[in-house]
Parts: C-alpha cells; sequence; structure tokens
C-alpha cells in the first residue's frame, strides 16, 4: 500500500463526504458468521466525534468526486475548481478493513460523485460492498448510497450486500430543485427508493416463509434535506419529510444546515452562517412525529408555516393549545403524558412506573429528572402548591423565557421580549 | 453501633457478606471494600471471606425477586466502585426481597433511583470503552489496547469484542486497575501482565508493533482531520463528547 497517495485521496474524499450528516450505524442485524471480522446486530457505536461536535461511526468517504452534474448547492459540482481523486476499489477494501480491526469505526458509509453514468457509477459502489463480504467475510455495517436513476438491478444487488441504502433528495421541493440543479428530477431520486421498498417489504414476505432468504437492506433506508439553501418554509420542509417516511418507509430523514460553499447568486453566500438552531428544531419536530405521536398537522399549518426560534417546537403546541391543560401526572394516559413540555419519553416511561406505588409529587417529578421551568406551567401532581394563575401562553412564554439560558439566545434575541425585566442579550 | 462487613472487593465477596447479614439477621449493617475499609472507634468490623457456595445462593435466589434485567443491574452498580454503594445495594436487595420483587421500579424511592441512575453512568463508560479503544496491531499479531476507565467495566465489554473480532487475537488491558481481558480466537481470558510503562511513548512503538501500525493511526487522523466542518466548529460540544480525560488513548487526539 502506498500510504503517501491514499493518505492524499482520502483527505479529498473524505473533505467531499463530510457534508453528508447520516452517521448512524444502528438497527442493523447482521451477526458474525463463521469466525468472520465484525458484527452490527447491536446498537450504534459513536467512535469518536469531530470538532464540530458530529458523531464519527463510519469510515465516510467517496469513491471519486469527478462528477457530470453541475448542481449548485455541491461542492463536487462539474464547474466547482477543486482537486479531483478517486479511489480503486481495493483500496477501499482495504482501509475499511484495516480502520475496521483497529476498532476505529463501525463500517463504511460509501458514496460517489457521479461519473459516465449513474449504473457505472452504481457498479463501482456495489463492487466494494461485495467485495467486503464476500472475500473478507465482514459482518461491519456498511452505507452506500443510491445513485438516482441507477437500474433495478443494481438496486437489488446493493440491498443484498448493503445494510443501509440512501438517496439524497437534498433540496426539498420540487421548484428549488429545478433552480439549483435543473439537470435532475425528482422522479430520478424516487425510482431507487421505491425499488428498495418494495425489495424490503418483499424481504419480509418471503422470509416468514423460507427462513434461508438472503437479508435484504436490514437498516431500512434514509435521505437528507439541504436546510437553508433555497427558501422552503419548515413546513414544506417537514410535509416533505413526513410524505417521504409514509411513503417509503424511510428510518431518518436527515436536515442539513446549508454550508455556504460558492458565489452563485441563486444560494445564500460565503460568510452566511449555518443556520444550526433552524436545523435543531427541525430534528425536535421529527423526533415528535416518530417517537411522540405528534402529526404534522398539529405542529405547523397554513396559520404556522415556520417553527418558532425561541422556543421548542412542543412547547409551540402546548401554548396554541392551552385548553388541554393543566394536565394530571398521576392520572394522564402515556399520549397525554408525551405532549407535556418539558419532559421527554424516558421520564414519561419513569412516571408511569412510579406513579404505581404513590401519588408523585413535585420532589419526584424533580428527581427523576423533567424539565419543571416548563412544565410546571402545564401540570399539577400531588401537591396543594402549583401555577394557579390563569396566564396566557404569552405570559407562559415570556416566563420560561426568562428563566432559561439558551446558548441560542443570541440568534433568536433581537425580538423584543415584553415579559422580560433582564436586561436584553446583545444581539451578535 | 453499627457493624462493618469488610469483604475482598470481588462481586462474590459482595454476595457473600449479603448471604451473612441473611444469616445471621443483622439489622444495622455496612458493608465496605477492603481498600477503602477504615476502622473508627464506634463500629465494629469483621472481615467475610469470599465463598462461591454462598455467593451463588445468594444470586440464584434473587431470580425469585428479580428479573435478571434488575440482577444485571445489580452488577452493573456494583462494578461502579463508587464507596457507598454497597449500602445502596444491600437496601435494594433487601427491598426487592420483602416486597417479593414488586418494588423492583419505584423510581420514587432515592435509593432506587440512584441505582437507576449508577447503572446509567456504568452503562454510559462501557459503551464509551466499546467506542473509545484503540487497537494497535503488535509485532507477535495481537491487538492491543490500554485503557484506564472511570468504573470497573471490563467485565461488560468481553462479549462485545469477542462478537466482533472473533478471527483476530486481540489484549485490552485496565491499567488504572492492572487487569485484562484477552481473547485467543477462542475464548476470552482475564490475565495480569507486566506491561511496559513506557508502551505507550513514541520511542517504544518501534519496538513493539509492526511498521503499518504508525501508517494507519496516521491515516485515521488524517481522515479525523478531513472530516470536520470548519464553519460549524464547536469544541464545547466536541469535549462534552469525547471528554479530554479519554485523549491519551485515541489515536486522532494524539498530538503529532
Amino acid at each position: 500500500m502506498n500510504f503517501e497517495r491514499i493518505k492524499e485521496k482520502l483527505n479529498i474524499l473524505a473533505d467531499a463526504a463530510k457534508y453528508d450528516v447520516s452517521c448512524s450505524s444502528s438497527g442493523s442485524k447482521r451477526t458474525n458468521k463463521n469466525k468472520g471480522l465484525g458484527d452490527s446486530s447491536g446498537m450504534g457505536i459513536c467512535h469518536t466525534y469531530t470538532e464540530d461536535g458530529r458523531c464519527v461511526s463510519l469510515l465516510k468517504i467517496l469513491l471519486t468526486n469527478h462528477c457530470i452534474f453541475d448542481c449548485a448547492y455541491c461542492v463536487t459540482r462539474k464547474s466547482n475548481d477543486i482537486k479531483r481523486a478517486a479511489f480503486k476499489v481495493q483500496e477501499v477494501v482495504d482501509l475499511t478493513i484495516n480502520f475496521y480491526r483497529r476498532n476505529y469505526i463501525e463500517g463504511l458509509f460509501l458514496s460517489s460523485g457521479i461519473f459516465k453514468s449513474a449504473d457505472y457509477t452504481m457498479e463501482r459502489l456495489v463492487a466494494v460492498a461485495k467485495k467486503l463480504r464476500e472475500e473478507e467475510n465482514f459482518n461491519g455495517y456498511i452505507h452506500l448510497k443510491s445513485i438516482p436513476g441507477a437500474s433495478d438491478e443494481l438496486m437489488r444487488e446493493a440491498g443484498l450486500y448493503a445494510d443501509r441504502l440512501s438517496v439524497n433528495i437534498e433540496i426539498p421541493s420540487e421548484k428549488g430543485l429545478k433552480l439549483l440543479a435543473p439537470e435532475k428530477n425528482r422522479a430520478d431520486f424516487i425510482k431507487p427508493m421505491e425499488k428498495v421498498r418494495n425489495e424490503i417489504i418483499q424481504y419480509k414476505n418471503e422470509k416468514k416463509l423460507i427462513k434461508s432468504t438472503p437479508i435484504y437492506a436490514p437498516a431500512g433506508q434514509s435521505t437528507q434535506m439541504i436546510v437553508g439553501a433555497s427558501g422552503e418554509t419548515d413546513a414544506e420542509i417537514m410535509y416533505t419529510s413526513a410524505y417521504f417516511y409514509k411513503k417509503f418507509n424511510l428510518k431518518r430523514v436527515y436536515y442539513s444546515g446549508y454550508i455556504p460553499i460558492s458565489h452563485d447568486t441563486r444560494l445564500p453566500g460565503i460568510g452566511t452562517e449555518v443556520p444550526v438552531l433552524r436545523e435543531n428544531r427541525l430534528y425536535q419536530t421529527d423526533w415528535l412525529l416518530r417517537f411522540y405521536g405528534f402529526d404534522i398537522r398539529e405542529l405547523l399549518n397554513k396559520e404556522n408555516p415556520n417553527l418558532d426560534a425561541d422556543i421548542d417546537p412542543k412547547l409551540s403546541w402546548a401554548l396554541r393549545n392551552l385548553e388541554h391543560f393543566p394536565i394530571d401526572i398521576n392520572r394522564a394516559d402515556k399520549r397525554m403524558l408525551a405532549r407535556i413540555p418539558g419532559i421527554g419519553m424516558k421520564s414519561v416511561s419513569k412516571i408511569i412506573q412510579a406513579r404505581r406505588f404513590r401519588k408523585l409529587n413535585w420532589e419526584h417529578l424533580k428527581a427523576i429528572g423533567i424539565a419543571l421551568n416548563r412544565a410546571k406551567y402545564f401540570i399539577v401532581c400531588d401537591s396543594r402548591n402549583f401555577e394557579s394563575k390563569d396566564r396566557s401562553a404569552a405570559q407562559i412564554k415570556g416566563l420560561i423565557l426568562q428563566e432559561s439560558n439558551s446558548k441560542f439566545r443570541g440568534t433568536y434575541s433581537n425580538q423584543l421580549n415584553l415579559f422580560s425585566n433582564q436586561q436584553l442579550p446583545v444581539v451578535s | 453501633m453499627r457493624l462493618i462487613l469488610v469483604y475482598d472487593n470481588t462481586f462474590e465477596g459482595f454476595l457473600s457478606c449479603v448471604f451473612h447479614v441473611y444469616e445471621h439477621h443483622l439489622k444495622e449493617v455496612s458493608i465496605q471494600r477492603m481498600d477503602i475499609a477504615t476502622n473508627n472507634f464506634f463500629d465494629t468490623s469483621e472481615m467475610i471471606m469470599s465463598e462461591e457456595k454462598k455467593a451463588t445462593r445468594v444470586w440464584k435466589g434473587l431470580s425469585r425477586y428479580a428479573s435478571s434485567e434488575i440482577k444485571s443491574n445489580l452488577f452493573k452498580a456494583f462494578l461502579s466502585e463508587i464507596p457507598t454503594i454497597e449500602d445502596t445495594l444491600l437496601y435494594y436487595i433487601r427491598l426487592l426481597i420483602s416486597s417479593k420483587g414488586k418494588m423492583a421500579k419505584n423510581y420514587s424511592d432515592p435509593k432506587i433511583l440512584e441505582v437507576a441512575k449508577v447503572v446509567k453512568m456504568v452503562r454510559r463508560e462501557k459503551h464509551r470503552m466499546d467506542a473509545f479503544v484503540r487497537f494497535r496491531l503488535t509485532k507477535d499479531d495481537i491487538y492491543l489496547a490500554t485503557i484506564e476507565p472511570d468504573f470497573n467495566v471490563l467485565p461488560l465489554n468481553a462479549k462485545h469484542f469477542k462478537d466482533r473480532y472473533a478471527d483476530q487475537k486481540w489484549l485490552i488491558y485496565d491499567l488504572k486497575r492492572n487487569y485484562g481481558i484477552y481473547y485467543d480466537l477462542t475464548s476470552v481470558e482475564t490475565v495480569t501482565i507486566e506491561l511496559n510503562k513506557n508502551i505507550n511513548t513514541t520511542k517504544m512503538a518501534a519496538l513493539y508493533f509492526t511498521p503499518e501500525e504508525e501508517q494507519y493511526q496516521s491515516l485515521w487522523q488524517n481522515y479525523f482531520n478531513s472530516t470536520t466542518i470548519a464553519s460549524r466548529k464547536n469544541l464545547k460540544l466536541h469535549m462534552r463528547h469525547v471528554p479530554k480525560r479519554y485523549w491519551k488513548y485515541l489515536s486522532e487526539k494524539a498530538p503529532r
């Protein structure tokens, strides 16, 4: 192995792959076979974290950053003047195995710029996965990109070796896509996604009858959307997301705040702040949909097309629906407990376990670890003391903001807060 | 005046103490590890020998009142080595037995909540070791890693590494507690060895490790650096996920 050359390629191709935020290595059921290498049946593991605080669990690289497309938002677009490189199939295999053996990674995340054609590219990606599985008896995690426009046969083969497949739709709306990537169309993204969905359904059916059916993409599919590049509202983004979750049984949708990489006037200019707070609010909404039993229409609708920046989406919902509150901690069902601001799903199950033994009061709730500074306006418990004043939504919001200290305060505090007696923080 | 039962720091020893408590119907009693137990003027202390038979009886007997999940929580909390954890666990075990297991998840009891919290800490540390172990290939073909976990979690890690690295010999050594777990391609065993104190210095690396080893470490560090997005830098978050005390064993954070 020529380490110097590999190092150079790795720098270029890891740098180009870093904008893909998916890092999950969980959800697969692949166990170690015949004393081979690796096992991905357990929970995902983040082996380290980059200095921007993102987890590193997979060796995330592009096979090549040569690309025939010219999408405005993408750093490897054809017209961008950057160093180009390409890995050989064997080089990727060797890197993966040697990193894995040293416990650096959970597996491989392989994406690629599109060279020659979609099928030609997809073939190379599949070749890497196949070699890892069949020649190296590798049972670690493999995440492959589905290349938009790849044929059904290749997608079928990809799922036999990969744990997860993903296609990034990148731009949440079709009008945005037309503007920023006129050579691409939505249908090309959807085709491989549809094929994989159907294969997974088929696999699950066959598995019931024939136990030896080879596993197919056990960790499912995911996708990613860029936030803040093409002017969509939060509602547009989240409705697209809800649609993809439902229609394609996606495991995850990732939201990636747009990082300015070009002087193209269609996009936010270089130096524009990455919308990390907005990204965070979108993930919170995503979680409310997947784990807390919320419907997207409750959180975002015509009257509220965007999420509040200063408070979390669950609190926003509660403030708009004060008629459901206060909720009695000792009697409410799981569904309603999950809707109380400041209470997460772990606390919900602790509350349900604990209240079988006695009625819970403020002390208990505090010990269990719920965020009382938010929750206290929405609950009653086994105590005579509770927030008995009939407050309006705006008053409650003011009180909560006054007591909390968000690290994001600088980003949203340019609105004047009428209920805060504190000095206004300096707007950065 | 309390009676203090002193044991040999092993889980078996702790369970033998529990046996002793029940055998002699002791009420005012405290259990302490041998290495931290101190005599004082008011209490009397007694050394309890570790006995496999007694320990097994307690452990098996507990199955009648505790699910395997609760039992494994008892073990995990024990591994925390927190000074007063034995008394908390004794309280919990007594409660499990007297309530016939019904109180197992009564989180309104502060001591039960404490056990749950300690278990969470130990689990997190175990998970961190699954993540932060960095193997280096030695010249005798063993993948070696040294660690210093906050809690004594190695017994919990064995299965994970055995399932994963079934085709390579490996040794994970806890420098703080001076023992390690070694996999010889068939089974995992606990070992104590004389490890050269300077094994982690760059000078010694050439002596112990294969020539490629250094290269892969540097590739990994390179990868780590180039995957960072500079415009999103957030060192506070980085430090929270990868606390500084673990850095010396992480090759990507090594000064170069």
